[in-house]
């Protein structure tokens, strides 16, 4: 404990290039650029697959098998096949990245479409009924349904990524996943435990602005007690590795 | 994959001490969640606490968990109990919440039939309410046991040794074939563990059995 | 109008819901389909604004054809309400009311205004417009959901089980708003529903549909009870059809009795002196409106609601032979209790005399 401490109290530890704010920084843009290829790739294609009920069946069984692939492998084998052929800085992070979204993608897509398949089917009708267009009922009733599911899918989906960015850092990558692999390397506990106490804040911080994120972003009547929350466990956590 | 015929006998051992390290916290974190599911179904002051904590320590990364455990467990880096501990962490983490729902699942008239005819609540929770909440703590099972393996192998790094030793050895190698097996063996074992469970499940809950007509 | 000419419907995999219907809803009618599930008339409802394609015949509307129309554009121009409201969750009260509106180009800020007139009309208070469809009751939403298919003023509507998920009483109050927002709208309705009693209640013309998606019959509720074309429609009518008959013919003149009638609030003694022997005596309010009989030898001190007799129905003299007998039958005097349309005492008739009224009706007919 004292050694964790010792190191998380050192203030040089903090600034530089190397330090702990440059490095909660690069962790975060690993994230939110997974994130946002991952989302441009996953949102539509599972409001496609929610709206017209093709694929499913395909995606479902995706998402579940991409549960037990093991990340650390994955990511070396990406890194192997495809630093190579990749120039410079590029040769790790861009297969990291690569992994990243792939990583990311099933918990957005199978919370978008079991977003749009919570919504009523009555109200779905309804919308039809009254003369809605296609994308009309897609907009204007299965999306804002859909939302609070999309948001547990980016949710799962952002702690997926920051755990696995930690992993990453054995690939030479940057991000709060250097202070525990370098401290492995050189047999400094205290780097590597204070290094996974940043990690698991990171995290809990993270985990605490979606849900406030989602709070406010998502249309109070949607929020009541019974909004089913029950399928949020089964299809859209994805596992943190 | 001439890598994989030469190293049967490694790749063989290493998945028998992977199948332990994600096994052995299965069974631990379900014996554990069961009690706090139960609780948290019983009493609904709980419940939001129990869910939300343990929600919380699911979002605790694999590898900063593993790093951790020594500062709470006072065991050495390399230490398997390490992973052990940290694993039925994600199990309870997982479970608590799938038990409380499993059991919320149970339909009221079945527990009140239960109580009319006089069964006890203790009785009743494992005659009655326990094996009808079996099918959803089964599915949750089946995601934490699929999951175990695949976050176990992150523990090669701090150099506890499974499947994953296979990545870390091959990449520090640069060669792919022991992580293509590694990778391919854990998916089998994943699969293997899945249909274990399923068949146990099956043998439990024989009501289920021919219910093409949910 | 809306005709339906040979209309079919034969599903993808051979199973043929509605088997050639043709029939016509007058305008500013209620139509209603009823028959037993399986008998395809939520199919043909959904034909008229084409959320189902039919596979034969033609529908038209005001002599349009509605398969030569763009779909969206049709159903616009008909209001549609469904069994579980269908509201939008995400949208406050206000502004699912407002969407045909909206979708029609109409500025928000206007269709608004006329949402929470809509509410009005359809009996929801004002501070419930801001509510989410979650905070409301099964009927509450229900309503919201009348009024959002009124909300573009819509011609015509189509209704599908708009009162079956809501309970008894609920359903009762409902169908009553709906019958005097009709009689004030005239829309062109065609009605849904597997609840005989609420075809009967709310028709202007039933049209009874057999499994299979044939017409058995289509008559006024009234034609219906006292001729029913086969036994399956007599079957699905059920019993007591001559006494429901009744339901249909109006009061004609009956032999009003004069009574002996007591002001609530008065002494014991005023009202065994009104009464001179008689066992039941009526109390009536400041109105003259009846409240209920009373027996002046139980009375303790003062004629209270209390000591009311609850029991007896009230029949009005612009009601039905059947309200009139069962208010005879129910009063403990044996006379049922009759009011004028405002609600105050006129008399009262026996049994007897409401038997020999219905014979009378049914030599004139």
């Amino acid at each position: 404990m004292n050694l964790v401490w010792t190191w998380l109290s050192e203030p040089s530890h903090y600034l530089g290039s190397d330090g702990i704010l440059a490095r909660s920084w690069q962790h975060l843009g690993y994230m939110v650029l997974t994130l946002l290829i991952a989302a441009t790739v996953a949102i539509p294609l599972g409001l496609w697959i929610g709206h017209t009920g093709r694929g499913r069946i395909v995606v479902v069984n995706a998402v579940n098998g991409m549960r037990s692939l093991p990340t650390l492998g994955l990511l070396f084998i990406a890194v192997l096949l495809m630093g190579p052929r990749i120039p410079g800085d590029l040769a790790f992070l861009a297969p990291s990245i690569f992994v990243l979204v792939v990583l990311a993608v099933p918990p957005i897509l199978a919370g978008t479409y079991s977003g749009v398949d919570e919504v009523d089917p009555a109200a779905r009708d309804a919308a039809r009924g009254m003369g809605m267009t296609s994308w009309q009922v897609l907009f204007g009733v299965e999306l804002p349904g859909a939302l609070p599911l999309i948001f547990s899918g980016l949710r799962s989906a952002a702690l997926q990524v920051v755990a696995t960015a930690t992993i990453a850092a054995t690939v030479s990558i940057g991000g709060l996943g250097r202070f525990l692999i370098d401290g492995l390397a050189v047999r400094d506990y205290g780097q590597m435990a204070g290094g996974a106490l940043l990690v698991g804040v990171l995290a809990l911080l993270l985990d605490g602005a979606f849900s406030l994120v989602q709070r406010l972003s998502v249309s109070p009547g949607l929020s009541a007690p019974e909004a089913s929350s029950r399928n949020n466990q089964d299809s859209t956590a994805t596992i943190t590795t | 994959m001439t890598w994989f015929t030469g190293h049967v006998d490694e790749v063989f051992g290493l998945a028998r001490t992977h199948l332990v390290l994600s096994m052995v916290p299965l069974l631990f974190g379900l014996l554990i969640a069961l009690p706090l599911g139960w609780m948290a179904r019983r009493v609904p002051r709980l419940y939001g606490p129990l869910i939300a904590g343990s929600g919380l320590l699911y979002t605790i990364p694999s590898l900063a968990l593993f790093i951790l455990m020594p500062l709470v467990l006072g065991t050495q880096i390399l230490d398997p109990i390490n992973v052990i501990v940290a694993m039925t962490i994600y199990t309870i983490a997982l479970m608590v919440r799938t038990v409380a729902d499993g059991l919320a699942a149970v339909p009221d008239h079945v527990t009140q039939a239960a109580t009319s005819m006089g069964i006890g609540r203790w009785r009743r929770f494992f005659t009655v309410e326990l094996p009808l909440a079996v099918p959803v703590i089964a599915a949750g099972l089946r995601v934490a046991a699929v999951s175990n393996v695949s976050i176990v192998s992150v523990a090669a790094i701090i150099g506890v040794a499974q499947l994953g030793s296979l990545f870390t050895d091959g990449f520090n190698r640069a060669f792919v074939d022991p992580i293509v097996v590694g990778v391919i063996a854990c998916l089998v074992l994943a699969v293997a563990v899945d249909a274990a469970i399923l068949l146990v499940v099956r043998l439990l809950t024989p009501w289920q059995r021919g219910g093409a007509a949910a | 109008m809306i005709v339906l000419e040979d209309v079919q419907k034969r599903f993808p995999d051979g199973t043929v819901a509605v088997g050639g219907l043709s029939l016509t809803a007058p305008d500013g009618r209620i139509t209603v389909l009823v028959g037993p599930s399986g008998c395809g008339k939520t199919t043909s409802l959904r034909m008229i604004n084409r959320m189902i394609e039919p596979t034969g015949g033609s529908i038209t509307v005001n002599g349009q054809d509605v398969a030569a129309m763009n779909p969206n554009e049709l159903r616009r121009g008909m209001g549609y309400v469904i069994q579980h409201a269908g509201l939008f969750p995400h949208r406050s009260v206000i502004d699912n009311v407002a969407t045909v509106p909206v979708l029609l180009g109409t500025k928000k800020s206007v269709a608004r205004r006329q949402a929470m007139e809509l509410l009005e009309r359809v009996g929801l208070e004002p501070a419930l417009a801001q509510r989410y469809p979650n905070q409301l009751s099964g009927g509450q939403q229900q309503r919201v959901g009348v009024a959002r298919a009124l909300a573009a003023d819509p011609p015509v509507m189509l209704m599908d089980e708009p009162f079956s998920a809501v309970d008894p009483v609920v359903r009762e109050q409902l169908q009553d708003e709906f019958l005097r927002l009709q009689s004030e709208l005239g829309k062109t309705i065609v009605f849904v529903t597997h609840d005989i009693d609420e075809a009967i209640k709310l028709g202007d013309q039933v049209a009874v549909l057999r499994v299979g998606g044939t017409l058995a019959q289509v008559a006024s509720p009234a034609d219906l009870l006292a001729d029913p074309v086969d036994d399956f429609v007599a079957d699905f009518l059920g019993k007591d059809r001559g006494y429901r008959g009744l339901g249909f013919q109006a009061t004609p003149q009956l032999p009003l009795r004069e009574e002996v009638t007591v002001p609530i609030g008065s002494s014991k003694e005023q009202a065994l002196r009104l009464a001179a022997g008689q066992r039941w005596i009526l109390a009536l309010d400041d109105q003259r409106r009846p409240l209920g009989w009373v027996e002046p030898e139980h009375l303790r001190d003062e004629v209270v609601p209390t000591m009311l007799h609850r029991g007896g129905t009230v029949a009005s003299t612009e009601g039905s032979l059947r309200n009139a007998l069962d208010a005879a039958l129910s009063s403990p005097s044996r006379r049922g209790v009759i009011v004028d349309a405002a609600g105050r005492f006129v008399g009262t008739v026996v049994a007897a005399e409401v038997l020999s009224a219905v014979e009378v009706a049914r030599a004139d007919s």
